[in-house]
């Protein structure tokens, strides 16, 4: 394996990590004020994925500008999120805060399973992909390695000011404060005078944006099939359960992790490639159960 | 096992399945499908009952189902025989993965099952030359009993042995669920904490659980595959285990009985319905999921349950 192959694997993995860590902070997001892991997360990466290429394809039938294509990703994310998780939080998740944890899962999985079917009617069977705005941003030589702009710059940008804007949202200001109030206990937080519904259904329409907004990069570079949404909330999942439910600063580190072991193993084992995130979710958690950044759970005896 | 009203209730379920079935020889199939199913659901019941749930258990079907296929291509065994093979197999695999996973509880558990599954997905998917890829394995219907019989015949001895299996499953899994064992089980369910000071490893105790819910699984498959003469990896994909989870919801978690209720219920509206919901099948086992969930957690058998006990109590 030489350099520039090195450099190539380098790139790959970092830009690969960039959308899992996305998808992965809007799922822990939610498990961190829920305490419910919402399954149907992948279906909204799909859906963001889906409603990006809807979008591009539009600007270019009606000859709009074309540097409109880089903030349409942003709209189908925030539009995507925005709708299906305020639909998902208030027709589901809201009402399902005291059930038997079983049954939590078992509602998050159903609606999983209509969001995939409603995709299917929505936009079909065949493969979609609309990669304009890589062609637009052209690409950058790096290490003797050509590149392009958008996978190298633009996305690992992306979720570095996803994470960085996050932890100025929850440390800095009211709301996030109320936010972070509510992960830690939602009775007291009540008792406290935050209105933990409103906190609620902000953070699933955030948590729910971000994992769409995964979706929506990626659909430039990535086509787009039915079952993506399968395999992208497995993923996320492995990155979360690496890093420790609910833990963000984790996530990013286990988001490059697996993404790097990932394209890594593209260049050097290709047929282990698709084991690679469950491998080192397994090799994790055989050590520490509960994740590599959990904090210690109190026993209820 | 239970009270005298549930013990008619089965043998009278079981006269109407063989009833239908003789009059009607085309319901043979998706009477087979339905047991083998049900089997499949005995075994997530038995993590139910630990207050488990894993969204991966179609691995241990596919895994007996490719097993079958694969002894049946080679050595051309006898039905009886895959069958038990294919069981066991299944339940190795299930003690092998269960030493891992039964140090995880929940969300842990049922998501690192599902992982399992989809890489076992992609891997029968990936190993082409192996396993046939994603058009799946043929094999020649083999004998059974040592007998070989036409299609019409090995249907209708399959059927008899897959009864008398699901029969014998389901009291094997009551009286597990009322062995020292399989209390322990359930009370991992309500605190695990407290079973462990009373000297118990929960750990060892939901192990058994869990390879038993591997074999019932695998069990489940076997017939499957004897049944298709044919097993794809679509077996194993996480929409079937998915559906699997589904049924023991629908049926009623709380009992064995359910489990086949349910695993009927869902064989004959899919018979039905699947042709006026191509394309949305997905969507109505969704809906109809978080109906039951609202309305009634404890399945048609919860339902039934009450129904029966109220009516024994007045004595």
């Amino acid at each position: 394996m030489d350099a520039s192959l090195i450099a190539l694997a380098l790139m790959d993995g970092v830009s690969y990590a960039a959308l899992l860590f996305l998808v992965a902070l809007g799922l822990t997001l939610i498990f961190g004020v829920m305490r419910i892991l919402n399954i149907a997360h992948g279906s909204l990466y799909a859906w963001g994925g889906y409603f990006a290429a809807t979008l591009g394809l539009a600007i270019t039938r009606f000859a709009l500008p074309g540097w409109l294509a880089l903030p349409a990703l942003f709209v189908a994310a925030i539009v995507i999120g925005g709708l299906l998780g305020t639909v998902l939080e208030w027709a589901l998740l809201r009402r399902i805060l005291d059930k038997d944890p079983i049954l939590q899962l078992l509602v998050t999985f159903a609606a999983f399973m209509v969001l995939e079917d409603l995709q299917r009617m929505i936009w079909g069977v065949q493969p979609v992909f609309v990669s304009d705005v890589v062609n637009q941003l052209g690409t950058i030589s790096v290490a003797g390695v050509t590149y392009t702009r958008y996978q190298l710059l633009v996305l690992p940008l992306v979720a570095i000011a996803a994470f960085f804007g996050l932890r100025w949202f929850l440390g800095r200001t009211a709301l996030g404060r109320q936010v972070t109030a509510v992960t830690h206990n939602r009775e007291v937080a009540t008792a406290m005078g935050v209105n933990t519904n409103r906190v609620t259904w902000l953070t699933i329409a955030l948590g729910g944006a971000l994992g769409a907004l995964g979706g929506a990069l990626a659909s430039p570079t990535t086509s787009f099939t039915p079952g993506i949404g399968a395999d992208m909330m497995v993923l996320s999942f492995a990155v979360v359960a690496t890093a420790g439910l609910g833990q963000i600063g984790g996530a990013a580190l286990a988001a490059l992790m697996i993404g790097l072991a990932r394209s890594f193993a593209v260049y050097l084992l290709p047929e282990v490639e698709v084991l690679m995130p469950y491998l080192i979710m397994v090799g994790v958690l055989l050590i520490r159960p509960e994740g590599l950044f959990s904090t210690v759970a109190a026993r209820r005896i | 096992m239970g009270s005298p009203r549930l013990r008619l209730l089965v043998v009278a379920l079981l006269g109407l399945v063989l009833a239908l079935t003789l009059s009607l020889p085309w319901l043979k199939t998706p009477v087979l499908l339905a047991l083998s199913n049900g089997l499949a659901v005995l075994g997530v019941i038995v993590l139910i009952r630990a207050g488990q749930v894993s969204f991966g258990h179609a691995m241990f079907a596919c895994l007996a189902g490719y097993g079958v296929t694969f002894m049946a291509r080679a050595w051309h065994l006898d039905a009886l025989l895959l069958v038990a093979l294919g069981t066991a197999g299944a339940a190795l695999f299930g003690a092998l993965i269960g030493v891992f996973m039964v140090r995880y509880r929940g969300i842990f558990f049922g998501m690192l099952n599902l992982a399992f599954s989809m890489v076992l997905f992609s891997m029968l998917g990936k190993f082409g030359g192996l396993t046939g890829g994603t058009d799946g394995l043929r094999f020649d219907r083999p004998t059974i009993g040592f007998v070989h019989l036409e299609r019409e015949g090995f249907e209708t001895a399959l059927l008899f042995l897959a009864l008398a299996l699901a029969v014998l499953a389901g009291l094997a899994v009551q009286r597990y669920f009322t062995s020292v064992n399989g209390q322990a089980l359930a009370a991992i369910k309500t605190n695990e904490t407290r079973l462990e000071y009373l000297g118990i490893s929960a750990k060892r105790v939901f192990w058994g659980g869990y390879v038993l819910s591997a074999a019932m699984c695998g069990l489940g498959g076997s017939l499957f595959a004897l049944a298709q003469g044919l097993v794809t990896p679509e077996m194993g994909y996480w929409v079937r285990s998915g559906e699997v989870v589904f049924i023991a919801i629908l049926g009623g978690a709380g009992h064995a009985v359910g489990a086949f209720i349910g695993a009927f219920v869902f064989e004959f509206v899919k018979l039905y319905a699947a042709a006026l919901l191509t394309g949305a099948w997905q969507l109505a086992l969704g809906l109809v999921l978080i109906v039951m969930v609202f309305v009634a957690p404890t399945g048609i058998f919860g339902l039934m349950e009450t129904h029966l006990r109220a009516k024994a109590a007045p004595r």
